[in-house]
């Protein structure tokens, strides 16, 4: 795989901060707005592949270390059962950051309409930042993997 | 101090597995040896565990959890009239068959310890096994249909990745593909009949929707597609054929696990029949149909296992007529549908059948994996004169073979003298040809007996060494099991095998939780 033209790196230049800006804003707004771990985690990796086409297969290879991306993918997973986990005290998968509380994070519950306040909810945002993170490293080993199956040159 | 952990234990037998398949893997960055003790303690808890819930459970009943909600037993939240939360429920026959995963799995990891230890990719695998034994334990403890999909669809991939675990093989990709193919046919199967209940009822959990069951056209077509779907999974007769494949390519430990994973399916099987659908069902028809599946299977696997000259291949078209077995006394269990008399008998048989095709199978498959260590062979043709050298794996393969042909001292003939009783109070015939069966399948492993370990010692094998003692310590244990269980199966028969039918029977009980 080659580079391909200088029009469509610099557009690449520009685009990508704002892909991966707008994933992570999905992963973070994802118990306020449509979205969440999952989608936010696909659409940085999609800013992966974009980079990875416009640049090639040797620019990605030296960007992204496949090793790094697996540990932060195992790290997500982790942190998603660990805050289940957490639960325990009353039932697993509890939300104890929600109802009892007593440790004042993402705990507020904000009466009628609102523009949507991002200190609610509890557990749910992260545990929708820790599925973000296990998705955009593992799509970002899948991309990497694909890539690293062409040929150089081709 | 068990008492406070006793309420969580049915959710932490399968988030512990969990845990373990995600920090194997940090811990393989480590050192291997450092996951291999991390893995050991994860599964040794995990059989604990399941074992102090087996305790409780046969003295105490049925144990449900409620994920997420304030109080483990509130399964319906205050002001709703019906479930709407994850329900774990766990009775008598989920914890039968989660103590016999547990258990596999356990041997399973012991044995593949050392021949791991060769191949390169192994932190997969272990992340793979953990995961493939979360699915199975989830199908079995779960309360919720649509649940028991996605623990379904987890134990496909897992199983799929592990068929492939010979990469460089293109016969293990093509099993592999093959595997992935029907475990996906069969988990959208599911997902269509789930979509028919959601449709009607709009409510996903079993014991909910089998008070509300209206035995509608679309709920008969829904069964329909459950049997269908469980019955492929399970390697039943006209969709069989990708089990050979499956287990001929596979790793042998893989292959005594993915056994245990098709029996998982049989439980999903008779959790359907019997707690969804139960009486309200002509079970006089539906049993045939089971009835004739199993035959069918039987007879199939049987015929087909004769002419093999692969050892996995052979071993996978057996396992083929042992699942049929299962299905025949759970058909007969079907059409009866009491608790006493030859049909009660019946399904105790076929419980009983399922706990000894995972050892006695499990035992067979991992003697194969035990030959291709050492000699690096699978065709039956190339094998000669093994006994010299491997006289203990010798031993164990003779163990494996009494049993699944069903010679007295095994387990394998208690289960299958009772299939054989039960079954002539409901056809003769059927009895019969179940009897014929199993001369049969004693011939095909006098066969594999004599070309493996009897006959001239080659020049090739003389120096093949007996494998290395954690691999014989893994067999023994099976072995053990099987002899003990074929010593004294009244014990069994008694104190594990009916409770378990009688949750199948009794399904006002597991209908009664919500």
């Amino acid at each position: 795989m080659i580079p391909m033209s200088k029009i469509v790196r610099t557009i690449t230049n520009i685009l990508y901060v704002f892909i991966i800006g707008f994933g992570f804003y999905v992963i973070i707004h994802g118990h306020l707005t449509p979205g969440g771990g999952f989608q936010g985690g696909a659409v940085v990796a999609s800013a992966f592949a974009l980079l990875a086409v416009a640049y090639g297969r040797k620019k990605i290879v030296s960007m992204l270390n496949k090793e790094h991306l697996s540990v932060a993918e195992i790290s997500g997973l982790l942190a998603f059962i660990c805050l289940a986990f957490l639960g325990l005290g009353t039932v697993f998968f509890f939300n104890f950051l929600a109802v009892g509380r007593s440790i004042p994070v993402f705990s507020n519950t904000p009466a009628g309409i609102n523009p949507g306040d991002l200190n609610t909810a509890g557990i749910l945002p992260l545990m929708n930042i820790a599925v973000g993170v296990e998705v955009l490293s593992a799509l970002g080993v899948v991309i990497l993997t694909m890539f690293l199956g062409f040929k150089e040159g081709k | 101090m068990f008492e406070n952990l006793v309420p969580h234990l049915p959710i932490l037998i399968i988030a512990i597995p969990l845990f373990g398949a995600f920090a194997s893997y940090l811990f393989s960055k480590v050192s291997d040896k450092a996951r291999d003790v991390f893995a050991f303690i994860v599964l040794g808890v995990t059989e604990f565990l399941v074992l102090v819930l087996g305790k409780d459970i046969y003295t105490n009943g049925l144990r449900v959890y409620t994920l997420g909600a304030t109080s483990a037993e509130l399964t319906a939240p205050t002001g709703y009239i019906m479930p709407v939360r994850i329900i774990l429920e766990v009775d008598a026959l989920s914890i039968f068959m989660g103590i016999i995963t547990v258990t596999v799995a356990f041997i399973v990891f012991i044995f593949s310890l050392k021949p791991m230890k060769e191949y390169s990719g192994t932190d997969k695998y272990y992340t793979l096994m953990f995961l493939l034994l979360v699915g199975m334990l989830g199908i079995e403890f779960t309360g919720d249909l649509f649940n028991l999909f996605v623990f379904l669809e987890i134990a496909s991939i897992a199983g799929a990745a592990l068929v492939a675990f010979f990469t460089h093989r293109d016969e293990s990709a093509e099993a592999a593909f093959k595997y992935v193919v029907i475990c996906s046919l069969g988990a959208l199967l599911v997902l269509f009949a789930v979509a028919l209940f959601y449709g009607q009822y709009d409510a996903l959990n079993i014991a909910y929707l089998a008070n509300v069951m209206k035995y509608s056209l679309l709920d008969k077509i829904a069964f329909c597609v459950l049997l269908c779907a469980f019955a492929m999974k399970a390697g039943s007769a006209p969709m069989h054929m990708w089990k050979p494949d499956a287990y001929g390519e596979a790793p042998g430990p893989v292959a005594a696990i993915l056994v245990t994973a098709s029996l998982v399916s049989m439980y999903a099987l008779l959790r359907v029949c019997f707690t969804l659908y139960g009486r309200g069902l002509n079970t006089e028809v539906i049993g045939w149909i089971i009835t004739v599946l199993g035959l069918l299977s039987i007879f199939i696997g049987v015929t087909m296992a004769l002419i093999q000259n692969n050892f996995g291949r052979l071993i996978g078209y057996t396992a083929v007529a042992e699942v049929g077995f299962i299905l025949l006394a759970a058909g007969v269990g079907f059409a009866g549908f009491s608790s006493t008399g030859f049909g009660f008998t019946a399904l105790q048989a076929g419980l009983f059948h399922i706990l000894n095709d995972a050892l006695d199978l499990g035992l067979l498959f991992l003697v194969s994996g035990a030959v291709l260590h050492a000699t690096g062979k699978r065709n039956l043709n190339e094998l000669s004169g093994l006994a010299r050298n491997m006289k203990y794996t010798c031993i164990f393969f003779i163990v494996g073979l009494c049993a699944v042909a069903g010679l007295p001292p095994m387990n394998g003939f208690a289960s299958k003298l009772m299939i054989y009783e039960s079954v002539y109070q409901f056809n003769p015939v059927f009895s019969i040809i179940a009897i014929l069966a199993s001369i049969f399948m004693l011939a095909v492993f006098v066969k594999v007996f004599y070309s493996v370990f009897l006959g001239p010692e080659l020049k090739e094998f003389s120096s093949v060494k007996e494998v290395p003692a954690s691999m014989l310590l893994a067999m023994g244990a099976l072995a053990v099991l099987i002899i003990v269980i074929g010593l004294c199966p009244d014990i069994f028969v008694n104190n594990v095998i009916n409770p378990a039918a009688r949750a199948l029977i009794d399904y006002g009980i597991y209908r009664g939780v919500v």
